[in-house]
């Protein structure tokens, strides 16, 4: 359930409280938000903008330029696997295919049950132990099969 | 006596189930008595050995590895803390030719040193760069760079000493010192060791950077797709602070000079000088055009010198051991030593330093061993994905800045991918354009629009309509790229597709394509 209007605003606050004196302290900022909520909420936008004394066009400009920041919350996991060269020189592409099938769902999406979000990545370092992916922010290498069902069983907990 | 037993914390090893063994040790040595410490270490870079365990042993340090938990108690029957001999032995470390056979400047601690001690780095030779250039003259340090031959270690090949120069020539009352460190290349991870590995080689050579041009203000811009780079960061620069290594009087001299680390937001083209100081400046990623150069108005409108972090952290040890030493090192214009990183479909893959000039066949075949599959090496992409996929029958390229360009390539950040034969050419191509497309910043059309009618046109040739028609719109519209786009990110895509298209015709032809669909 999303937090309330004004809630989202007081916490907004809070995170831009953090970070305003720093040198260019939007992506901070917008760094801080997915950190407190999950994603990005459309009301932290204008309360960006008031404090930063900068246009909501901008500060949405920001937001939907990178790839990081979400405007809906996530499943509770978020699993990223490496569609970049090094990793397709492995099978990058059969990962994709077994653990959309496992999942039963595309990239850029989650599972009805909330359970897990599945993206791609392009390149997380690990091109000396490729295929690889992120799993909550911890880098897993050399993706098999055994692995993928492992991930696979261990997101539906 | 206390024994040392090292497990890496790099991301490398840390993917191949690094935490499990360490964890795994912990509880051998408890569960034995022994008296021992575990230090995570880096990375050696030898990542198809990762997990590698090594031991301080009277001789020196023994490997073993790859390393599973399960493995960890039948190494403490071994005689591990010893040495003792076992399956997974590899021997002195220094002596597994892959390491011997390299020239260990930059990387020199990396794998070696606890990356978060500040004396171990001190003991192991760090901080004497610096030493040196508190009791110098800016114009001396920038000389020495300059006499140095160092050239930008991201990609483009510039001489650090030059941009240097221009920053300290430069009037303002604020200069900064900004790392790019959104290594975004497929195929490279040099950076990513470096900060998870040495941290305080970066920091140290930011900080010489700073006293050479009078910037008191340094920003490492760190990609999010490196979470344990960006904590490690984090935590040295806090030690460096504490240790008077940073802050208003850097080793105690009147020179200021702090850091600060930044994440990215995954936009690839951030890695692009100008498009990653919009990003820092809280703008969108988008590329700003030069001039105006960073060295005179970069970041916030301030003289800026903005380098790769391979660059920075390679200006310690010239500064330490003077620029002769450095310069001997390598071939033609290109000087010193460049840390190649062997990825892909390779059977040892992982980080090798060495004076520029090998050949591309040694480094793929003698050092790299082949293909992981067995299988034969089709191509080979150097410098990510805006770099030339190379056939063996170039494998005689050396590497050198000006030998990759000779060749219609570019040796970028170092970073060499192997693919074997069931690469698709066609389809890296078309991967090429897609991956333009997905993150051009939309500034200039013939990147925006370029790569999006590129995939297209390539699909089009994958479908056998109008072939030869379609490779001809395809060729003219990588020149138009190459030519018209505003930074490398649409300017170089044409290297991939079209060495893609030069080198393996037959993947291109409409019977390959029809085969390959069945």
């Amino acid at each position: 359930m999303q937090p309330a209007g004004t809630e989202i605003a007081s916490r907004t606050s809070a995170v831009i409280n953090e970070f305003v004196g720093l040198e260019g302290p939007l992506l901070p900022i917008l760094h801080g938000l997915q950190e407190e909520f999950g994603f990005v909420p459309d009301e932290s936008l204008p309360v960006i903008a008031k404090a930063l004394n900068i246009s909501n066009a901008e500060v949405h400009g920001v937001v939907t330029f990178y790839h990081d920041y979400r405007r809906h919350p996530a499943g509770r996991h978020v699993l990223k696997v490496c569609q970049a060269e090094a990793c397709q020189s492995m099978g990058s592409d059969a990962v994709a295919a077994r653990i959309k099938q496992l999942l039963g769902i595309g990239f850029h999406e989650t599972t009805k049950d909330g359970s897990v979000t599945l993206e791609p990545i392009y390149c997380l370092g690990l091109c000396a132990c490729a295929p690889a992916a992120m799993l909550d922010g911890e880098v897993i290498g050399r993706l098999d099969d055994d692995k993928l069902e492992e991930i696979a069983a261990e997101v539906r907990l | 006596m206390s024994v040392t037993i090292y497990v890496p914390c790099d991301s490398g090893a840390l993917a191949l189930g690094a935490e499990k063994v360490a964890k795994a040790i912990e509880s051998e040595i408890a569960a034995r008595g022994i008296d021992a410490r575990i230090v995570r270490n880096g990375s050696r870079g030898l990542y198809w050995l990762e997990p590698m365990v090594e031991v301080e042993t009277a001789d020196g340090r023994v490997a073993y590895g790859p390393v599973a938990a399960n493995d960890v108690a039948s190494l403490f029957d071994a005689g591990l803390v010893s040495g003792g001999s076992h399956r997974l032995s590899l021997g002195k470390t220094e002596d597994i030719p892959f390491l011997a056979k390299q020239t260990r400047l930059t990387f020199a601690r990396v794998g070696i040193t606890d990356p978060l001690s500040l004396d171990d780095y001190k003991s192991h030779g760090g901080l004497r760069g610096l030493e040196k250039a508190v009791a110098a003259a800016p114009a001396d340090i920038v000389k020495t760079v300059t006499d140095s031959g160092l050239r930008g270690r991201g990609g483009a090949g510039f001489p650090t000493g030059i941009k240097w120069n221009t920053v300290l020539q430069a009037v303002a009352d604020r200069k900064y010192i900004l790392c790019n460190a959104d290594e975004g290349d497929s195929g490279t991870f040099a950076d990513r060791m470096i900060m998870e590995g040495d941290p305080f080689v970066l920091i140290e050579g930011m900080a010489i950077a700073g006293i050479a041009t009078g910037a008191t203000k340094g920003f490492v811009y760190i990609r999010s797709e490196y979470p344990h780079a960006i904590a490690t960061m984090t935590r040295a620069v806090e030690i460096a602070r504490k240790r008077g290594v940073l802050g208003v009087n850097v080793l105690g001299s009147p020179n200021a000079f702090d850091i600060e680390i930044r994440s990215g937001a995954g936009a690839y083209v951030c890695g692009e000088e100008t498009s990653l100081m919009n990003s820092l400046e809280g703008k969108r990623g988008v590329v700003r055009a030069k001039p105006p150069l960073p060295a005179i108005q970069g970041l916030f409108g301030k003289p800026t010198v903005i380098n790769n972090v391979i660059s920075l952290a390679s200006v310690p040890i010239i500064m330490d051991r003077g620029a002769e030493f450095y310069r001997d090192f390598g071939m033609g214009r290109s000087r010193g030593t460049i840390p190649i990183q062997i990825a892909g479909n390779v059977k040892h893959g992982g980080l090798f330093e060495a004076a520029f000039g090998l050949s591309l066949g040694e480094i793929v075949d003698d050092i790299g061993g082949g293909t992981a599959t067995g299988r034969p090496v089709k191509a080979v992409q150097v410098g990510g994905p805006l770099g030339a996929y190379f056939p063996r029958k170039l494998f005689d390229t050396p590497f050198d800045y000006e030998a990759f360009a000779a060749k219609d390539g570019l040796v970028g950040h170092a970073g060499i991918v192997v693919f074997d034969d069931t690469a698709d050419m066609l389809k890296q191509a078309r991967f090429a354009m897609e991956f333009c497309a997905i993150e051009s910043c939309g500034k200039c059309t013939p990147c925006r629009i370029g790569s999006t009618r590129g995939v297209e046109t390539i699909d089009k040739i994958a479908a056998g309509i109008e072939p030869e028609k379609n490779l001809a719109l395809v060729t003219d519209l990588c020149n138009t790229m190459k030519f018209g786009s505003l930074c490398a990110l649409g300017g170089f895509t044409p290297y991939p597709v079209m060495s893609s298209i030069n080198h393996f015709p037959d993947d291109f032809k409409p019977a390959a394509t029809a085969v390959a669909a069945e």
